[in-house]
């Protein structure tokens, strides 16, 4: 079966101060299957969003997708023409941006920015598309929907105009959804209804939804498979059971470890990852999370780990950690000692 | 027992709708007789509904929405009477954390340019105003070097620092924090948390805490207000509100907390679900606002509107039936 989705070594560059480049996404690869939920989590500047706009072909200038092919349905995205592309992604594809006020336009009334996407893409008429946009409203449970349809932005919550964008985004039944931090505005309930709203979309409709956020709690509770990104790297990928069960990479088990849960008792402190990711464009040789990691050893700082498959046996779990899995420290790539 | 330096008394901000194709004209009542009062050095943390008034409230604080009844007295004072340099001093006393501070950066100025701003409102001058910048990056972790930075060189983290900073420069007694925290990653926010903590504990400053992380508001509350639609339906300590919840909407906003835990893929998303049509805040449903959603609506319920009482285990809630018998052991 060809994936829906399948992308692999992207590399996103940006150039530095210094002419020279930085990998903000360095060779990453996976695939979405119709109808699969896959979810991107890491530190914010890890490349996640980068990763979903580069597969979009909307990666802001001067960066650019350097290398890599991303095939949809087994047709080479990077290929497309200008018309092409600009078809694809209203027809089949849709995007949730992480900023809703950066796909509202703040000085059009909330109904015309629905129903001009709809007519646009749906090819529906001015009345038709007025029925279908209060629907998607009420979809996403915002109240008073036809009267709010007269509103602009600012006379919306914040949690109102990320659920519009959601709403816009659904509206067109796209095979394959991009949703980037689409819940952090929203109250718990209402995240839930989101939430529900895009499995449905994966389950009735067959859609791809890439859930991207930092929220471990969202994204394992959502998706089918998990990608771990890292200093623009997959640093661990595996099932939401295997990676909320059994973490294998240290990055990952930190990210948990620093989890706030209703269920434990209230820390005197919180607990963070000490340190800071490598700031743009200064990564060192070796393992880009040594500086920060509890279990580094001396080839961490020299050799750059391979993802590979983890030792505990599960099926399709992978780990980039020369520590947890030595064959990620032998595969890697022009690796001298392991 | 600490003094009470902020009280809310009945407020009522309502905005007005205009007039648009296929609506009429309507006023908006997005904060309906919200009540609370916060003590110095204190924490209220407030949740609820998108759209439920929040935001709505921490604006009027500030000056931007104005009330259209009820009242607000900061250490004694009415709000709504100060005038001239007074209401000037009480605006300093409060200042406001947004979300997104991007939004609230001068992305042109430089750190030191913002926080020199912020300086010059205040009352003492400092003798070495650039020597209080440094104090204040070094009271909000950031080095000296950050001085000369601007926002876009600045990661998120590090651009809410600059926003506490920013706040602390005219020596307030009440930050407003309107989802501060939420679009930074778990291990940056723990670090704002602690900051803001250790900021509380050295300085004594209160904190009204917005956010829908109800576990950041249970680590970082005294008190918690629940609110639905317009309207506090819960206010209590922080145990009260997270061991022993009464209303049921509190109950139903604590279920739906997604927690990383293994969860069985069989029963998928295994949270209670609020069901029903969320409510118009312009004709907000008779009696109860929560009962056509309210798995114990009563007919009592669509009829009259539940006043706010003490329930026997201590907090105030608005339900008929907020009674020690219905607390379900919640395992
Ligand atoms: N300028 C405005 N004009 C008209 N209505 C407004 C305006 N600002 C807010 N509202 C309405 O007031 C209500 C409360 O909004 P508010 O922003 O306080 O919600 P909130 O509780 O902060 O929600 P969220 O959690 O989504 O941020 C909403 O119904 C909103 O649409
Ligand atoms: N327009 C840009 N110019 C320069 N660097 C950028 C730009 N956009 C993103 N980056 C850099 O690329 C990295 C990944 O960014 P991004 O994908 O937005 O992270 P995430 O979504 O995981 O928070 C970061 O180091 C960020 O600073
Ligand atoms: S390779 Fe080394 S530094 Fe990197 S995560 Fe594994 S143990 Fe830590
Ligand atoms: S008053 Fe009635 S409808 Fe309202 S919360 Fe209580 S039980 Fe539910
Ligand atoms: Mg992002
Ligand atoms: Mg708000």
């Amino acid at each position: 079966m060809t994936a829906l989705l399948d992308v692999s070594d992207l590399v996103v560059d940006f150039p530095t101060a210094s002419d020279g480049v930085f990998h903000a996404v360095d060779s990453v690869s996976f695939t979405v299957n119709a109808g699969e939920r896959v979810g991107i989590v890491g530190e914010s500047g890890s490349g996640k969003s980068l990763t979903s706009q580069a597969l979009m072909r909307l990666v802001p200038s001067p960066g650019t997708v350097s290398s890599g092919t991303v095939l949809f349905d087994g047709a080479e995205v990077m290929g497309f023409s200008a018309k092409k592309l600009q078809k694809w992604r209203g027809s089949q594809t849709a995007m949730v941006f992480q900023d809703p006020m950066s796909s509202l336009n703040p000085l059009m009334r909330i109904g015309r920015q629905i129903t001009e996407s709809l007519q646009e893409h749906l090819g529906l008429s001015k009345a038709e598309s007025r029925v279908r946009a209060i629907e998607l409203l009420q979809r996403v449970g915002i109240p008073d929907a036809e009267s709010r349809l007269s509103d602009f932005p600012g006379a919306f919550s914040g949690g109102m105009r990320q659920r519009v964008c959601i709403a816009i985004a659904t509206a067109c039944s796209p095979r394959l959804l991009i949703a980037d931090e689409p819940t952090t505005a929203l109250d718990v309930t209402v995240q839930a209804q989101v939430l529900d709203l895009l499995d449905h979309m994966a389950t009735e409709l067959n859609t791809g939804v890439i859930l991207i956020s930092h929220d471990l709690g969202v994204i394992s509770s959502f998706c089918d498979r998990i990608l771990v990104m890292y200093a623009g790297r997959i640093v661990e990928e595996g099932t939401a059971e295997q990676i909320v069960g059994d973490p294998q990479h240290p990055y990952t088990r930190a990210l948990l470890a620093s989890i706030l849960k209703l269920s434990e008792p209230i820390p005197r402190r919180l607990k963070s990852i000490s340190g800071a990711p490598p700031l743009a464009g200064r990564r060192a040789s070796g393992c880009s999370f040594a500086p920060r990691c509890a279990l580094a050893v001396d080839a961490c700082l020299t050799i750059d780990p391979a993802l590979v498959d983890t030792v505990n046996g599960r099926p399709g779990q992978k780990v980039a950690c020369g520590v947890a899995a030595p064959a990620a420290f032998e595969f890697a790539e022009g690796a001298t000692a392991a | 027992m600490s003094s009470v330096l902020l009280e809310v008394d009945d407020l009522e901000v309502t905005f007005r709708r205009s007039a648009g194709p296929g609506r009429k004209a309507a006023s908006v009542p997005a904060v309906r007789g919200v009540s609370f009062q916060l003590e110095a050095g204190t924490t209220l943390g407030i949740a609820g509904e998108s759209g439920s008034g929040k935001s709505t409230i921490a604006r009027t604080l500030m000056g931007i929405n104005k009330p259209s009844g009820g009242s607000m007295r900061l250490n004694g004072s009415d709000v709504g009477a100060l005038r001239g340099r007074e209401l000037a001093e009480y605006r300093q006393t409060m200042q406001m954390i947004f979300q997104d501070p991007y939004d609230s950066l001068d992305p042109r100025m430089k750190v030191s340019e913002t926080l020199l701003e912020a300086i010059k409102l205040r009352k003492n001058k400092p003798a070495s105003p650039l020597g209080e910048v440094y104090q204040l990056l070094e009271r909000v972790g950031l080095s000296k070097s950050f001085a000369s930075r601007r926002p876009r060189e600045l990661s998120g983290g590090q651009r809410q620092r600059v926003s506490i900073a920013r706040a602390l420069c005219v020596d307030p007694r009440l930050i407003l924090c309107d989802e501060a925290v939420s679009a930074l990653d778990v291990s940056v926010r723990a670090q704002v948390l602690n900051l803001l903590k250790d900021l509380q504990e050295d300085l004594g400053l209160a904190y009204l805490f917005i956010s829908h992380d109800l576990s950041t508001l249970r680590f970082m509350a005294d008190y918690v207000g629940i609110m639905y639609l317009g309207k506090i339906v819960e206010l209590g300590t922080r145990d009260e509100i997270f061991e022993r919840p009464q209303h049921p909407y509190t109950r139903a906003l604590l279920s739906a907390v997604p927690e990383p835990v293994v969860v069985d893929r069989t029963v998928r998303l295994p949270r209670v679900r609020l069901t029903g049509e969320p409510p118009s805040s312009t004709n907000p449903p008779t009696g109860c606002s929560f009962h056509p959603r309210c798995p114990l609506a009563q007919e009592v319920c669509r009829t009259t509107a539940p006043a706010r009482r003490v329930t026997s285990s201590g907090q105030l809630a608005a339900c008929h039936f907020a009674e020690p018998e219905l607390v379900v052991a919640e395992a």
